[in-house]
């Protein structure tokens, strides 16, 4: 039995308690239980990863272990992971944890989605088999519809139904990709690292083949990622789920996303990925720009922060797309710096929102004086957002962007040029909203009586927080732990940046 | 003398009439009653080519006796239904069955 | 020769702040502020002790060697050459800044004892003011252009806490973001910059000649090749210093960029002296001097627009501080002013010249020693106008005049700062100006008489102030109601510290300032040419003696009626030439009536309608066919038949 397993154990075991458990206070201790022992593994899991790789271990993927799941298909149960993993089950950990704790009122049934939902995204993150993760992609998938549809705010329906047929619709293209992938690269194994290095029967997916299915893998996990213009669900879906639901969605499964793209469609589909990378560059950049010019005019809190994520998400995918060291490199700090602060946001938002009843920016007023813990989480997740140093936004762009500068070519350089853009912009429509809600004077009666955060609001919070300063003044290991893992990768790929070029 | 011919003339126009009465009736019993003339038909062909083909035999009385038996649980249980229909919705016209659809 | 302790500067503000920032919420006013204070006062103390430790310490090839005691990699950036390092790098302009920024923050610590006494978020303010001393003092000893740029924004975000530390009132509000977004843009310029830079150099140290003495511990980094980039293209290198320029004119507020600073006056006085007067809105001016090696020899040209665009900007705002009738306003576009001398002084440097002639290069050592000394001297006038706008509880001019009477040892600091800002012996304003005089003429005559006459202007509006708050008309009966009187010694003694300052270091620093700072680290000794000197004291003495003629009187008939005689021009000076008008145009009416709202609407009616589409047209496809799927048993019984038929017939034929 492999230790990995155990993120997706001890959901299960979560589950089970939690179908056995009465009353609220049994549910929380299952709940506050199980999340501890899902954080408290994932960072064991990374201390004993930094420990191994300081060891001298430099195996491509750490704690492999394999079992046969359906034969005919050569599909197995296969969990391994490497630097890239354990950052996002470290991020997943806390999200989840925190995600606890900010749901402290809701209903049994609305946890039990919520851990088979986290159950998903621990096992995407674990698997090394291409159908596992697919498995548990949809894993992930389901419960938002009812997570959303049911305990959601506003239109509530239009939106958990939307989200999960675009999510849906990608899960098609993916599921050819990956078969395309799997028959591609003979039939004989769905192991991502066999067939990136055609070993147990794998061979080489000829080049006409991976130009078809680099593009229908990568829209498939883009979607998910907020791939201009696949990206349309991410408002609607975020500003209608309920607090938690938001943050883990932002935290965590856009991350879900990006991981694929890089794991799956790049990894797996060098040769086309240098060749067509420039038509997703292009759509991730103006997704980049898009998204956060859009969030200038947004009025509703949610909203704007789902179109500033969109922004973030596509410099994930962006930078993913540079094919270097360290813009990919900076890609996954990306995604575990805006998973933090997005879901520090997020919680800020809906706290907010559960006592003013109201996401208007131009209703709130002078929160500052009336809640001033969170309004300052809320100034706080917003200086992240614009890149303030000593908080991760900062670290992680300023990595994408000299990772993406170091293309010789102007195409790239242009590029990531117009995607700088975008902090200027973030500056804008965050001090707005900071300047619009928390500054002033509170005139509202109904605002003015608003209590500040809880207990278990407040640790949330200032786990959130304790995370992403930590990430922002200590990058340097983070950093190493993830650059080990993906310069392998980009080694494989072979990178040949002129290539892609169409304007050479 | 009394052909084959009249007996299968006899069956096609029961079988008709049956498809007819099942395809233009609203009311559920006359539905049944059209099935139990297409049954009819279909039994009294078994008879009739028994005796025509294999006259020593009996395989096509007891086919029809086993039909008929059969239509008459069938009849019990329709009726029943078709009672229950009734009773809820005080009518058994066909086109008044729609509760179940969206 | 252990500079080890050099990183207690950094982390003893850095400590203050955290602290200050988590449990200032239950400590009392004055023992947060006396943490603050306390805190500077080391860092003040280690800042001089370094500084003699570093002035003191032997030459060597007649230049104070660069040391680094502190530099790790905090960010790697997996390239060759190039990381993200934070560390510590003394020369002798980041020593200087190390004197400025201590001696200004900690009197500005003293100082707002008083002025924010009894404010609510007074623990706040004191944090903030920590966390800025720490993030400019990190800027300016600073071993690569990257760990600037990080400091650079930190200092950002601090002025925009600080501008905005009222939060309740719209004004500061507004201020504290639109100086935050338009520095931030200018930033922009500043980032594209450096990651031109990195790329084609393969380093972000500032370690140019390789010749920086890595001491203990520091991890030694790799200067710049610019071969390599010089190879790439001829225009590199320039393209890379300009863009960096366009970040540092945003910070020092130079034309078209300045618009935020006189807004940022919204903020607490202390902090408008402290941030910006003295020590952040120089920080562009600190890059451009400290990339100034490779500005001389690389990019001689681009120099000029560095040199044009200052005295641009020293004119402009000059003519509007004429104007001006809100007196932090005044001092704010003086400010700009001034800072544009000293871009000035930068950029004339003569670029025909050999860059190794001190004497070609004398502008560099004239702008470090104009930012020395214009830090003291504003930061006086800064707090002279906090200490009258405590009393008098207003910006606008109108309710003061005669405050002489009250306020007599403000009035005496002032009259001593505005002379130094003049450029009257013996004040320290008059040494620092003249060297930037004649460097100015040593580039061009043209260049050097405009910037004589920006100097007379200077001496001009600065005596209209002077004259409008302690003599001119007197408003009487507000000056009853309110009862000015002096205030009380925490803000009057770092006045007089000041002032004493100004006073002693044109006479103590003539010779020596040039012999510690100087482009190439070589001794240079200032002697003043008293030919320039001479004509520019002429011309201020003139300025002020027209400034006292028309606005010392009780009544200004001459002011009035020029007023009257040239209407627009007043009015255009006054609204500062609209060109804070323009910006709110490009803003709101292009960028955001004509970008972003039309891309939200894209994306809500286009993008999302696309995809809304598809799903009502399935939905619409399914309610087309589902007619078929009637539930009508006949119905399915007679397609049955047809079927039925069809096959017979097909089985037949």
């Amino acid at each position: 039995m492999n230790f990995l397993s155990l993120f997706v154990l001890i959901p299960l075991m979560m589950l089970f308690a939690l179908w056995l458990a009465k009353g609220q206070k049994q549910i929380r201790a299952v709940m506050v239980v199980g999340s501890s022992a899902l954080l408290a593994l994932s960072i064991l899991l990374t201390l004993k990863f930094l420990a191994d790789r300081a060891g001298g271990n430099s195996a491509e993927m750490l704690y492999q272990a394999s079992f046969t799941w359906f034969e005919p298909l050569h599909i197995r149960y296969s969990v391994g992971v490497d630097g890239i993993s354990v950052a996002m089950l470290l991020l997943s950990g806390v999200i989840v944890f925190t995600g606890t704790f900010v749901s402290w009122d809701m209903c049994k049934e609305y946890f039990l989605w919520f851990t088979l939902l986290s159950m998903g995204v621990f096992g995407f993150f674990i698997s090394v088999d291409m159908f596992m993760m697919f498995m548990f992609y949809e894993i992930a998938l389901i419960p938002m519809y009812l997570l959303i549809g049911v305990w959601g705010t506003g239109p509530k329906e239009y939106a958990a139904m939307k989200l999960t047929l675009m999510l849906m619709g990608a899960s098609a293209f993916l599921m050819m990709g990956i078969f395309g992938i799997y028959y591609g690269a003979g039939g004989q194994t769905m192991n991502i690292l066999d067939i990136a290095h055609h070993t147990g029967g794998a061979h080489v997916i000829e080049f006409s083949k991976q130009c078809i299915w680099f593009p229908i893998t990568f829209i498939g996990f883009g979607v998910l990622g907020a791939l201009f213009p696949f990206h349309t669900w991410s408002p609607d879906g975020h500003s209608s789920a309920p607090t938690a639901v938001s943050m883990l969605h932002a935290g965590v499964l856009m991350k879900l996303g990006g991981y694929g793209c890089f794991r799956i469609a790049i990894f797996l589909l060098p040769e086309a990925a240098n060749e067509l990378s420039w038509i997703f560059l292009i759509l991730a950049g103006t997704g980049v720009v898009y998204g956060a010019l859009s969030a200038c005019v947004q009025t509703d809190l949610k909203y704007l922060n789902a179109y500033s994520s969109v922004s973030h998400c596509g410099m994930v995918l962006f930078a993913i797309l540079m094919l270097t060291t360290t813009a990919s490199t900076g890609a996954v700090l990306q995604m575990l710096s805006h998973g933090l602060m997005t879901a520090l946001f997020f919680a800020a938002i809906g706290m907010i929102y559960h006592r003013a009843h109201t996401r208007d920016i131009r209703q709130l007023n002078g929160l500052m004086t009336v809640i001033p813990f969170l309004s300052v989480a809320f100034a706080i997740a917003g200086l992240a957002n614009l890149g303030l140093p000593g908080l991760s936004g900062f670290v992680a762009e300023m990595t994408i962007f000299v990772g993406s500068f170091q293309n010789a070519d102007t195409f790239h350089r242009v590029l990531t040029i117009a995607a700088t853009t975008s902090i200027v912009v973030a500056a804008v429509y965050i001090l707005r909203m900071v300047g619009k809600i928390l500054y002033g004077k509170c005139t509202d009666p109904v605002q003015l009586k608003m209590h500040d955060a809880r207990w278990e609001e407040r640790l949330a919070i200032i786990v959130l927080i304790a995370c992403i300063a930590g990430i922002g003044l200590t990058p340097t290991w983070l950093s190493h732990m993830i650059e080990g893992s993906v310069a392998p990768m980009m080694n494989h790929i072979g990178h040949v940046a002129s290539q892609c070029n169409p304007f050479l | 003398m009394i052909t084959i011919h009249y007996f299968l003339i006899l069956s096609v126009l029961m079988l008709f009439i049956g498809i007819y009465g099942f395809l233009t009736r609203r009311n559920t019993l006359a539905i049944l009653i059209s099935i139990e003339l297409m049954l009819n038909a279909a039994d009294l062909n078994f008879a009739a080519f028994n005796r025509l083909l294999f006259p020593e035999g009996q395989e096509g009385y007891f086919f029809s006796l086993f039909s008929i038996a059969i239509s008459a649980a069938e009849t019990a249980i329709a009726i029943a239904v078709m009672i229950n229909i009734y009773r809820n919705i005080k009518n058994n016209f066909v086109e008044h069955l729609d509760k179940m659809k969206w | 020769m252990d500079y080890s302790y050099t990183v207690l500067i950094l982390l003893l503000p850095f400590l203050s702040f955290l602290f200050l920032g988590l449990v200032g919420k239950w400590l009392s006013h004055r023992t947060s502020g006396l943490i603050g204070t306390l805190t500077l006062g080391v860092v003040a103390i280690l800042s001089y002790y370094t500084a003699f430790q570093y002035f003191t310490a032997d030459r060597v090839d007649g230049v104070f060697q660069t040391l680094v005691p502190i530099n790790f990699t905090w960010l790697p950036f997996y390239n060759e050459g190039l990381h993200f390092d934070l560390g510590i790098m003394l020369d002798p302009i980041s020593v200087m800044m190390l004197i400025v920024i201590s001696t200004v923050s900690l009197m500005v610590h003293i100082y707002s004892f008083g002025y924010m006494h009894g404010e609510k978020g007074f623990q706040r303010y004191y944090s903030f003011l920590s966390l800025f001393t720490m993030s400019m003092l990190g800027l300016v000893v600073a071993t690569n252009i990257f760990q600037m740029y990080m400091f650079w924004e930190l200092v950002g975000v601090c002025s925009y806490l600080l501008i905005g530390f009222y939060y309740t009132q719209k004004p500061a509000i507004a201020a504290s973001k639109k100086a935050f977004i338009v520095t931030r843009f200018a930033d922009l310029g500043f980032l594209i910059g450096i990651l031109i830079y990195g790329y084609y150099t393969k380093s972000f140290s500032f370690d140019f000649a390789n010749t920086a003495v890595y001491l203990n511990g520091a991890q030694p980094t790799v200067g710049p090749d610019f071969a390599k980039a010089i190879a790439g293209a001829g225009f590199i290198l320039p393209t890379a210093l300009f863009l960096m320029f366009i970040g540092g004119a945003g910070k020092s507020a130079m034309f078209p960029l300045h618009i935020w600073l006189p807004d940022a006056m919204e903020g607490p006085t202390p902090v408008s002296a402290l941030i910006h007067a003295a020590t952040m809105v120089v920080a562009g001016v600190f890059q451009v001097a400290r990339m100034f090696p490779l500005w001389i020899q690389y990019a001689p040209n681009t120099l000029h627009y560095v040199a044009w665009i200052g005295a641009f900007t020293a004119f402009y705002a000059a003519a509007v501080a004429c104007a001006q009738s809100d007196i932090k306003r005044v001092l704010a576009f003086s400010t700009i002013s001034q800072i544009a001398f000293m871009m000035v002084a930068l950029g004339v440097c003569l670029p025909e010249g050999d860059f190794t002639n001190n004497h070609e290069s004398l502008g560099y050592m004239a702008s470090m020693y104009h930012l020395f000394t214009h830090a003291m001297f504003k930061a006086t006038l800064f707090m002279c106008a906090g200490c009258i706008i405590h009393m008098v509880h207003s910006n606008e001019m109108q309710y003061m005049g005669g405050m002489h009477k009250y306020m007599p040892i403000t009035h005496i600091t002032f009259l001593i700062a505005c002379l130094a800002i003049s450029g009257i012996p013996p004040f320290s304003g008059f040494f620092s100006k003249d060297e930037i005089l004649v460097a100015a003429f040593q580039y061009s005559a043209t260049m050097g008489w405009i910037m004589t006459g920006i100097a007379a202007m200077t001496a001009f509006y600065m005596f209209r102030v002077y004259y409008g708050i302690f003599w001119g008309t007197e408003n009487v009966e507000y000056h009853r109601e309110h009862q000015p009187h002096e205030c009380p010694a925490t803000m009057t003694v770092p006045l007089i510290i000041l002032t004493l300052i100004t006073c002693t270091i044109g006479w103590i620093l003539p010779g020596t300032f040039g012999s510690y700072v100087s482009a190439t680290g070589e001794a240079y000794h200032i002697s003043l040419d008293w030919s320039v000197a001479g004509t520019s004291v002429g011309i201020a003495l003139i300025s002020i003696g027209l400034a006292t003629w028309i606005y010392s009187g009780a009544r200004q008939p001459i002011a009035e009626k020029l007023k009257a005689t040239f209407p627009h021009l007043h009015k255009w000076a006054y609204h500062r030439f609209y060109i804070d008008e323009v910006y709110q145009f490009v803003t709101h009416r292009i960028i955001f009536a004509h970008i972003s709202r039309p891309i939200a609407w894209f994306d809500r009616n286009v993008i999302d309608g696309f995809f809304d589409f598809l799903a009502w047209g399935t939905n619409a496809t399914s309610q087309g066919i589902r007619a078929l799927q009637s539930g009508r048993v006949q119905q399915y019984a007679f397609v049955f038949l047809l079927g039925v038929i069809a096959l017979i017939l097909m089985l037949i034929f």
